[in-house]
């Protein structure tokens, strides 16, 4: 855990133009950034920018060509699927690879702090959407993290569950302060949770925006639709009031849809 | 799967009888299910009785029940039964045991599936009940020879089952894991293991049917006791009535070997949806 930032903190994470090709298609292109400790970054950026192969890399799932990347070895990832073992319950499965005495202990803790204390020995085919996503981010909790990587968590639930998940997000956050990157292309979500949101396009940042507002913040203010306009032009979205709902996953995919609790 | 099919087609026969209570209902299906083997058993044992059937062809079902209850009696079915048993169980576990260690060695690691999976794959293609003449060559007629054969037979499924299994865990799960920091031993026992057991039950159950097809066969040569024998030693005086009665000792065995099975996955695989929505 990152000690309160005092002034000449290394940061959690360092890319040094990092760069990833696959075949003809250069997906990362001498990209450079840097995540402070405790700092909730959010990653913009359409279809095929890159976005998912920046996060990628950082988990240590897939390499780099070129250029130097440091990221902490307390990393955790939560994907837009839940991903949990079908076969562990769930307790089972936040315990996993957590090699401590009192893991199990820590695990009912952080399925506790995500409130999923009354699942804890259920399998996770038994598990509504959201329920699943909660107990993937104890499964991320568990493990202390410096750094939180969050590819698109949220884009397969429902919008009323999406709410809650963000507000357990930033509880969490604020609790634990690991750094977090939060891969999304919902405008909104990036707006709404992050202190600093970078626009991916063509592999390179285009752009690095701090949002200083205080939580909790709301769309209907006028800053808040600024920004999102200015987003969405980046992003070479044509300005369409009214009919734009920038999240490309609305619908909730998982089988067994039950209600959030 | 089974026997939801059962019980649907049962309420709808139930349907078309007048409304009754639960016990009664029951009785009333059992009936209904049981009418036409019942005749068929009727009809069989007049066409013994009135000589349209004659016993060297088949035995009337009430010689059937009796020999089996002599065979009961005496003893002689037990020893019989237990010897067969024994067989079948010391092939399966050495066929089941061969073909778990081979998928594993060619569904862990490269190297594995080189030495491992290309003779595997041409070695099954060979139906294993042809081996026989050779088996005898090789191990002569006794016990040896009759064990390797179920357990020849029976390495196959289980090996291309699990096999296809470990390889079949999916990539997404394997990617989560690492993430999780799982070192390779733990990631072969929490994720790649635990996704395989499916297909390894599937193939399970493929072993077991081939094992008693092949202890049918290596019972018939040069067996001085087992099912096999008894058959054999029936078919010398002509005893249909015994030969049926090995018939459905095999069938018996068959079954209830699948009811443990059936057991046996229903707790390992606990957590899949299909049980857990119809437990």
């Amino acid at each position: 855990m990152p000690s309160p930032v005092s002034a000449p903190n290394p940061p959690a994470v360092c890319l040094q133009r990092i760069s990833r090709r696959f075949g003809e298609h250069q997906v990362l292109d001498e990209l450079s950034l840097e995540i402070a400790p405790g700092e909730f970054v959010a990653l913009l950026g359409a279809s095929g920018s890159g976005k998912t192969t920046l996060l990628r890399a950082l988990a240590g799932l897939d390499r780099i060509d070129g250029g130097e990347l440091h990221a902490p070895a307390a990393t955790a990832t939560v994907f837009q699927e839940p991903r949990l073992m079908p076969w562990k319950r769930v307790r089972h499965n936040v315990a996993l690879g957590v090699r401590r005495a009192d893991a199990h202990q820590l695990a009912l803790q952080a399925l506790d702090e995500v409130g999923l204390s009354h699942r804890i020995d259920a399998y996770p085919a038994t598990l509504s959407g959201g329920e699943a996503q909660r107990a993937a981010l104890a499964r991320g909790l568990v493990r202390e993290p410096e750094l939180f990587l969050l590819d698109e968590p949220f884009a397969a639930l429902d919008a009323l569950t999406r709410i809650r998940m963000h507000a357990l997000l930033l509880e969490l956050w604020r609790k634990h302060r690991p750094a977090v990157l939060l891969v999304t292309h919902d405008i909104n979500e990036a707006i709404l949770l992050a202190d600093r949101v970078l626009v991916l396009v063509q592999g390179r940042i285009a752009e690095d925006v701090p949002v200083p507002w205080p939580r909790p913040r709301h769309q209907g203010e006028a800053r808040f639709d600024t920004l999102r306009r200015h987003f969405l032009s980046l992003l070479g979205v044509p300005e369409a009031d009214g009919a734009e709902h920038e999240s490309a996953d609305g619908a909730d995919r998982r089988p067994h849809n039950t209600q959030e609790t | 799967m089974r026997l939801a099919l059962r019980y649907g087609r049962g309420g709808a026969a139930a349907g078309k009888t007048p409304p009754a209570g639960p016990p009664a209902r029951l009785l009333n299906q059992l009936l209904l299910r049981g009418s036409s083997p019942l005749a068929i058993l009727l009809i069989w044992e007049l066409a013994s009785r009135t000589g349209v059937l004659p016993a060297h062809i088949l035995a009337a079902p009430s010689q059937i029940g009796s020999a089996f209850w002599n065979l009961l009696a005496s003893g002689e079915l037990l020893g019989h039964l237990l010897v067969s048993a024994g067989r079948s169980l010391a092939g399966v576990s050495i066929g089941v045991a061969g073909g778990i260690t081979l998928a594993l060695i060619s569904g862990l690691s490269r190297a594995g599936e080189i030495a491992v999976d290309a003779p595997m794959q041409m070695l099954r293609t060979l139906p294993s009940l042809a081996l026989v003449p050779l088996f005898i060559l090789w191990l002569g007629v006794g016990e040896a020879m009759k064990i390797s054969m179920i357990a020849f037979g029976t390495a196959f499924p289980i090996y291309l089952t699990l096999f296809s299994g470990i390889r079949g865990v999916e990539a997404k799960l394997v990617e989560a894991a690492k993430t999780l920091g799982l070192t390779r031993l733990e990631l072969i026992r929490h994720v790649i293991l635990p996704g395989a057991l499916p297909t390894f039950f599937v193939g399970l159950r493929f072993s077991l049917g081939g094992s008693w097809l092949a202890l049918v066969v290596v019972e018939q040569v040069n067996a001085v006791q087992g099912i096999g024998f008894l058959a054999n030693d029936a078919r010398d005086f002509a005893r249909t009535d015994v030969i049926v009665v090995c018939l459905l000792i095999y069938s018996l065995l068959g079954l209830t070997v699948d009811v443990l099975v059936r057991a046996l996955e229903r707790w390992a695989l606990a957590w899949r949806p299909s049980f857990l929505n119809n437990p």
